[in-house]
């Protein structure tokens, strides 16, 4: 048979790839933005709705970045919104396992679960830094190795409060004493409508995939190519069997991006069209800064990159993952450059990532197709380049032909995400 | 009395637990249906129920005008999140949140977190006004107008309406700016009980309606005038604060809904109180007979409104909406 696509609609909040001087682009706070999105999710079929989180803004230079979309609402209050909106899709929030307590998190993942009738998944993501660390109590900083291992502490602690009460709805004292958490008493919240919401991990290290392999229900990935999915997805199932999961327990969803048009070449041209429009002259410069770690805000981004070297001790780049080895990028980012005689902004083009899937609606659904099929992905997380309108083409064009060969539903079969995502409900550790 | 001045009213909706939606939902409406101006919801850690906060979220696109103030402590939570949280719920409700503002005292909940033992009423009251403190400037973090969308120059946001708030309170610091932009309302409605002494030093300085527990009008009466004398002293203008009782109601026939008019009239016209904050023995029948029964008298009384005259909670409650922190001072400078 067949196997089935997942598919998940991600809201992009603070990003750099909406086009928001589209006019098309609307609000990415008012609700209304989530609730078009969600509905259009819904209306096809999609697993679930998705959301991102950061809780430090971005800055440059020591200045807050201001050329991308920034400002969001609280994740999993605007999913309990969603919820009166949407039946079936669900609802997936990111939230941080490092600047969060199990208890008051387990508490309003479960009562989402609940309001949701079954539908609300957690992202935990694990991303620390003292400077993001400086808008909480907690301050400072885990380095990385402690970082997952609070996350696994974390999922372990939700997922004993979960179980706290039983099946048939008495609740029970708990207890929990480990190096990250030492709590006891009683949890608010009956066990929820899927047992447990659905747990997602988005993290690309060894200690991330062994994090996923051995304890969530979704790994959201970065791997979008055929080739680089195929060995992910080899890599990280084969980790399974040591927690005595089956392959099928963890669902591979790569995060991915898509541009359709009436043929090959039209799609292609709105492709070209769109990179130029999310890598603005102001964004070219950036991008340059944050690998030469100078101020070149006396280039000309329609000029030839700069003789300069790289600094990579100035500490202009703050927040943000640190490039390991500047000179040979701008060693090759100069012979692209002269190779095809490329200005600033060309040269950033060129080399930022590429749309993934790009083609007209029918080789769009082939290419996904030929992904799951072939075990590069068991499904994906599709981020619009336009929100809240992004995903409509995608609804109307690609779903019906992805239905139409059988790899896609064409009515939900159960009401929670688990049974959306074909997962069994947990068993009851009481 | 001024023409546009209305007794508020309003009620807590809580009780017994309940974990479906469509229970929260349908007293919402209810109370809706009879203006009141907002319902409550109240929440510990420590004893059975969802997420108050979540609750309200899920009913604010099942409503339309009816203010939603969900109870947010902060004792064990993050200031950062909570100034979110609440920013959100104005976002998804355009603009009818409210928080109500409290504390967590018990060594039960302390257990919960395993972070801090239990600490005295005194001390966890100050560091909830500097939570409130710290939320509002985080509220102001971005200015109205920070987002820009200006093509010409690249920029989505203007960084110069953009603060950090730099707060440094005695049990945690915040650096800001907020991840929100400022909600709808600028500032959310804040609620506190102010019935207790240490509660009532934040009311004076924090709320924008202070509920007080109370059996008698003239108790009610020495209760308000000294919150708004308070409120004077902390350079606030008293009349931007509404002190409503707090009443225990338990209503089981029309002739008790008609008596509650009276009481609440009778109260209200001789100036004891700005509204009352009804608290229901049993909701679902209570509310059902404030509505029918109480709402009706008090409004041929002239005292209620009859329909919502604007959008937000604020407007309900006649409260304009607050000027921006930092961009006042960005004025003057
Ligand atoms: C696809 C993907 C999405 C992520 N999304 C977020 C996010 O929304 N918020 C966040 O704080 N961190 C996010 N992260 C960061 C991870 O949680 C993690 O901190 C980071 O990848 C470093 O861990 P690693 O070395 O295991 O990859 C994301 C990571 C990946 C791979």
């Amino acid at each position: 048979m067949t196997k089935q696509i997942h598919l998940a609609a991600h809201f992009p909040g603070v990003n750099s790839t909406t086009v928001w001087t589209d006019p098309r682009s609307r609000s990415q706070i008012d609700f209304s933005s989530f609730e078009q999105l969600a509905r259009t999710a819904e209306r096809g079929k999609f697993d679930f709705f998705f959301l991102a989180e950061g809780l430090r803004l971005r800055e440059h230079k020591g200045l807050i970045h201001d050329l991308d979309v920034v400002g969001r609402p609280e994740s999993l209050t605007v999913l309990n919104a969603l919820a009166a909106v949407t039946d079936r899709l669900g609802l997936a929030a990111t939230v941080n396992a490092t600047f969060n307590e199990p208890y008051e998190l387990a508490r309003r993942l479960a009562t989402l679960d609940h309001l949701s009738a079954g539908r609300a998944a957690w992202n935990v993501v694990t991303s620390s830094d003292a400077f993001t660390g400086e808008n909480f109590r907690r301050g400072g900083y885990l380095d990385r190795a402690d970082r997952y291992k609070r996350a696994a502490e974390f999922v372990e602690t939700a997922r004993e409060l979960w179980d706290s009460w039983t099946p048939e709805g008495t609740s029970r004292p708990f207890s929990h004493h480990g190096p990250h958490f030492d709590i006891e008493g009683e949890f608010t919240v009956p066990r929820s409508p899927q047992g447990h919401p659905v747990v997602i991990q988005a993290g690309d290290s060894d200690e991330g995939r062994e994090f996923a392999a051995a304890s969530a229900d979704v790994i959201f990935t970065r791997h979008g190519t055929l080739e680089a999915g195929r060995t992910f997805y080899a890599d990280v199932k084969a980790r399974l069997a040591a927690y005595g999961r089956d392959p099928d327990d963890l669902k591979i969803m790569p995060g991915v991006t898509f541009v359709l048009g009436e043929t090959a070449a039209d799609a292609q041209e709105r492709a070209a069209e769109i990179r130029k429009q999310q890598v603005s002259p102001q964004n070219a410069l950036l991008a340059l800064e944050q690998i030469w770690g100078r101020d070149l805000s006396a280039y000309d981004p329609d000029g030839p990159l700069p003789d300069i070297d790289p600094d990579p001790d100035s500490g202009l780049v703050q927040g943000r993952v640190r490039i390991a080895d500047p000179f040979a990028v701008a060693a090759k980012w100069r012979a692209l450059s002269e190779e095809k005689g490329l200005s600033i902004r060309q040269t950033v083009i060129e080399t930022s990532t590429r749309q993934s899937f790009v083609g007209t609606p029918q080789s769009v659904a082939d290419e996904l197709d030929t992904f799951v099929q072939t075990e590069a992905a068991d499904g994906f997380i599709l981020v619009p380049h336009l929100t809240p309108g992004g995903l409509d083409d995608f609804v109307d064009q690609v779903v019906p032909l992805l239905q139409e060969r059988g790899a896609f539903r064409t009515e939900y079969a159960g009401t929670t995400l688990r049974s959306h995502l074909g997962l069994p409900e947990p068993v009851w550790k009481g | 009395m001024s023409a546009t001045r209305s007794l508020h009213l309003s009620a807590e909706i809580g009780g017994p637990p309940h974990f479906d939606a469509a229970h929260y939902v349908s007293l919402a409406r209810l109370a809706e249906r009879g203006t009141l101006d907002f319902v409550t919801l109240s929440d510990t850690f420590a004893r059975p129920g969802p997420d108050a906060l979540a609750v309200l979220s899920r009913v604010a696109p099942a409503t339309e005008r009816i203010g939603l103030v969900p109870t947010v402590t902060t004792t064990h939570t993050e200031p950062f999140h909570v100034s979110a949280a609440v920013a959100t719920l104005d976002w998804v409700s355009r603009g009818r949140a409210g928080w109500a503002v409290d504390v967590s005292t018990g060594e039960a909940e302390a257990r919960l977190f395993g972070r801090r033992s239990a600490a005295p009423g005194d001390d966890l009251w100050h560091e909830a006004r500097e939570v409130a403190d710290v939320v509002g400037k985080l509220w102001d973090s971005w200015e109205d107008d920070a987002e820009i969308r200006d093509s010409s120059t690249g920029r989505f946001i203007d960084r110069d309406k953009l603060h950090y708030v730099d707060f440094k309170g005695r049990t945690f610091s915040v650096r800001g700016p907020s991840i929100v932009p400022r909600p709808p309302q600028g500032h959310p409605v804040t609620v506190i009980d102010a019935t207790a002494d240490a509660a009532r030093a934040a009311a004076v300085r924090h709320a924008d309606i202070a509920l007080v527990r109370t059996d008698t009008p003239t108790a009610a009466r020495a209760a308000r005038e000294e919150i708004r004398d308070r409120a004077r002293a902390h350079g606030r203008d008293p009349d931007r604060l509404s002190v409503l009782a707090a009443l225990p109601i338990e209503l089981h026939t029309t002739a008790d809904a008609v008596d509650l008019a009276g009481l609440v009239g009778d109260w209200y016209e001789q100036g004891a109180v700005d509204g009352v904050h009804l608290l229901p023995a049993d909701v679902e029948r209570d509310l059902g007979f404030v509505v029918d029964g109480t709402v009706p008298l008090l409004q041929h009384r002239g005292l209620l409104r009859r329909f919502y005259p604007g959008a937000t909670l604020r407007e309900h409650l006649g409260l304009t909406r607050p000027v921006n922190q930092y961009a006042r001072a960005g004025e003057s400078s």
